[in-house]
């Protein structure tokens, strides 16, 4: 394969207006990295020459990536695309084949207060006995450090963020007496708590009512406004203009990645989808109506 | 019915094993791999078998580190194979138990001429016996108590996993729920696991000399999961698991000394009664329980 032709050289292009000329060879991308080993802390999320592989095959495949500071980023590619295992891959939770991960220019272990994380719904035990407070108190786990009790002030904290999301009435209540929605707003509560720098998050759109969406929208812009950076794995291309202001186009490789004006075109949904004709349809009137 | 000194050691060695027991189980119960206590109680007779060949001798601190190193193999060998080898955690459970139960029991047929354990003796225990193996006599009160050596073991042992379940208590609980997010905190979810496997291993060792294996499997799983009927908290179902396990020592060995007589046989095997009354125990409550039970839902599907 020709270095040329490789997903890296639109990515870098997209972020860095140093590399765009200077893509034809590795060595020189390489020289160029170098001085920009500075700048790489302030940036949020850097992914170079990721491939993370199940069985043998590869799952996602040579991902190069760089997010900015105070972003909504949505990623989007079609189910199996590798969407899931990208942001799992950059929180250390899937073992990578190559290629490394930095969060502010350094490793995820290292950074990890930074870091927070909201998991796909589905991937817990609702039926598990605790209780909406305690489940957000979990946010304050990790800073708490081992065989710390939980404190007052990690609860009034959890409850702060209980009443954000709107959920303070139900925090002595047993998880699986919410709904849906409910559910993924106590998630989001717990992040929130987490008071990270970058957020990821696992198709947390995915069957909740409107309500909730609403909410969760609202709470996207707030940690914008915040100056935190938020990555969605998204599912629902009618509204990916609507709620991100990034975003990464993928399957299996970055198809393609940038401000979400410029990315997210019917040229572009056509190499991430392929020929699921009808769903391209549907996103590109949603695209003209937007 | 008559009641000896005796008889009160047998319920009190019979509530420590079951404690310890119950302890751990919850977690094994909240963590849907409650047949892990089965697996692991089997897979560690090689490493009681090693430490016998490589100490030749009985010394219960060489058996509880063969017990807990062989109760981490079990559960290092059953993530790996059901991760590589394409078979889901019940089926690598059982590949990886069956085996080590195997080469513990070629183990001790070699060193058969020496080491007294008898099969029965594994599957049932000996609790009738253990508090005639006294090894402290101390004076309290100008009353002088036998302690057995099972009493003071499974003693240490129930204080070992409430010291670990108080100290880990928060760890144990974001990692039972969502263990990928405890990770990204730097959590060690593996880690958790791992020490929890290895209290079992030691704890199984500890119980089933007392009360044998049959009994220990019975106490990791059924009283915790009665526990889990009555209450949405965890501290509340630990607390109430406990409970559990105590009635099923106590009303186990007063059925197996009564039961038996009504239809005119002598009295039973204690152990094997505290089995059957905790499995009574989990059956009235999933009827009665006011939320989760049989009961209840029938009322509120029924009027409501």
């Amino acid at each position: 394969m020709l270095w040329a032709e490789s997903p890296r050289a639109f990515v870098r292009k997209d972020f860095f207006g140093i590399f765009s000329l200077e893509m034809n060879t590795r060595n020189k991308v390489i020289i160029k990295e170098k001085d920009l080993e500075l700048d790489l802390s302030l940036q949020p999320l850097t992914i170079r020459d990721l491939t993370v592989s199940y069985n043998r095959k590869p799952v996602i495949w040579d991902i190069d990536l760089s997010i900015p500071k105070g972003y909504l980023v949505g990623i989007v590619g079609p189910n199996g695309a590798g969407k899931s295992t990208l942001i799992k891959a950059c929180l250390d939770l899937v073992p990578r084949t190559s290629g490394e991960v930095m969060i502010y220019g350094k490793t995820y272990h290292k950074e990890r207060r930074r870091v927070g994380y909201v998991p796909q719904r589905e991937s817990v035990d609702w039926d598990f006995p605790v209780s909406v407070l305690d489940v957000v108190a979990m946010g304050t786990y990790g800073r708490l450090g081992w065989m710390r009790r939980v404190s007052k002030r990690s609860k009034a904290l959890s409850m702060e963020a209980l009443d954000r999301v709107g959920l303070v009435d139900y925090a002595n209540r047993q998880i699986s007496q919410l709904s849906g929605g409910q559910q993924q707003r106590t998630f989001l509560a717990r992040a929130l708590v987490q008071d990270a720098d970058i957020y990821f998050m696992d198709e947390p759109f995915s069957s909740v009512d409107a309500a909730t969406e609403r909410a969760i929208v609202q709470l996207l812009k707030d940690l914008k406004k915040l100056g935190k950076t938020v990555i969605v794995v998204h599912h629902d291309l009618s509204t990916v203009s609507q709620y991100f202001d990034w975003t990464v186009l993928l399957n299996m490789r970055v198809v393609s990645a940038g401000p979400t004006e410029e990315v997210f075109n019917q040229d572009n949904l056509r190499r991430t989808y392929g020929g699921k004709l009808t769903l391209l349809t549907q996103a590109a009137n949603e695209i003209a109506r937007n | 019915m008559s009641w000896y000194t005796i008889d009160t050691w047998i319920v009190v060695i019979g509530a420590l094993a079951a404690t310890s027991c119950a302890l751990l189980g919850n977690f094994l119960v909240l963590r849907k791999m409650s047949m892990m206590g089965d697996a692991i109680s089997h897979a560690v007779l090689p490493g009681l078998a090693l430490a016998f060949l490589v100490t030749s001798a009985r010394t219960s601190l060489a058996m509880f580190i063969g017990a807990a190193l062989v109760g981490v193999i079990t559960a290092v060998f059953t993530q790996w194979i059901s991760r590589f080898g394409k078979v889901d955690e019940g089926a690598s459970m059982g590949i990886v138990f069956t085996s080590l139960f195997a080469i513990g029991l070629l183990l001790i047929v070699q060193a058969a001429d020496h080491v007294d354990l008898d099969p029965s003796c594994v599957l049932y225990g000996a609790i009738e016996l253990t508090p005639l193996d006294v090894i402290w006599r101390p004076t309290l009160f100008g009353l002088e108590f036998h302690v057995p050596r099972a009493a003071l073991v499974l003693g240490a042992i129930v204080v070992l996993n409430l010291g670990f379940l108080i100290s880990f208590f928060k760890e144990l609980r974001i990692s039972s729920f969502d263990p990928e997010l405890a990770t990204t905190m730097g959590i060690n979810s593996n880690l958790v696991h791992y020490l929890l496997m290895s209290l079992v291993a030691v704890t199984t060792v500890a119980a089933f000399e007392a009360v044998g294996s049959i009994i220990v499997i019975a106490m990791l799983i059924v009283p915790p999961a009665t526990a889990l009927l009555l209450t949405d908290r965890l501290w509340i179902m630990v607390v109430l698991s406990v409970v559990f396990a105590c009635a099923s020592a106590l009303f186990g060995h007063i059925s197996a000394l009564v039961v038996p007589s009504w239809f005119g046989f002598d009295d039973t095997s204690t152990s094997g009664m505290m089995a059957v009354v905790s499995g009574l125990l989990f059956a009235l409550i999933m009827f009665v329980a006011p939320r989760h039970g049989l009961l209840s839902k029938w009322f509120y599907n029924k009027f409501l």
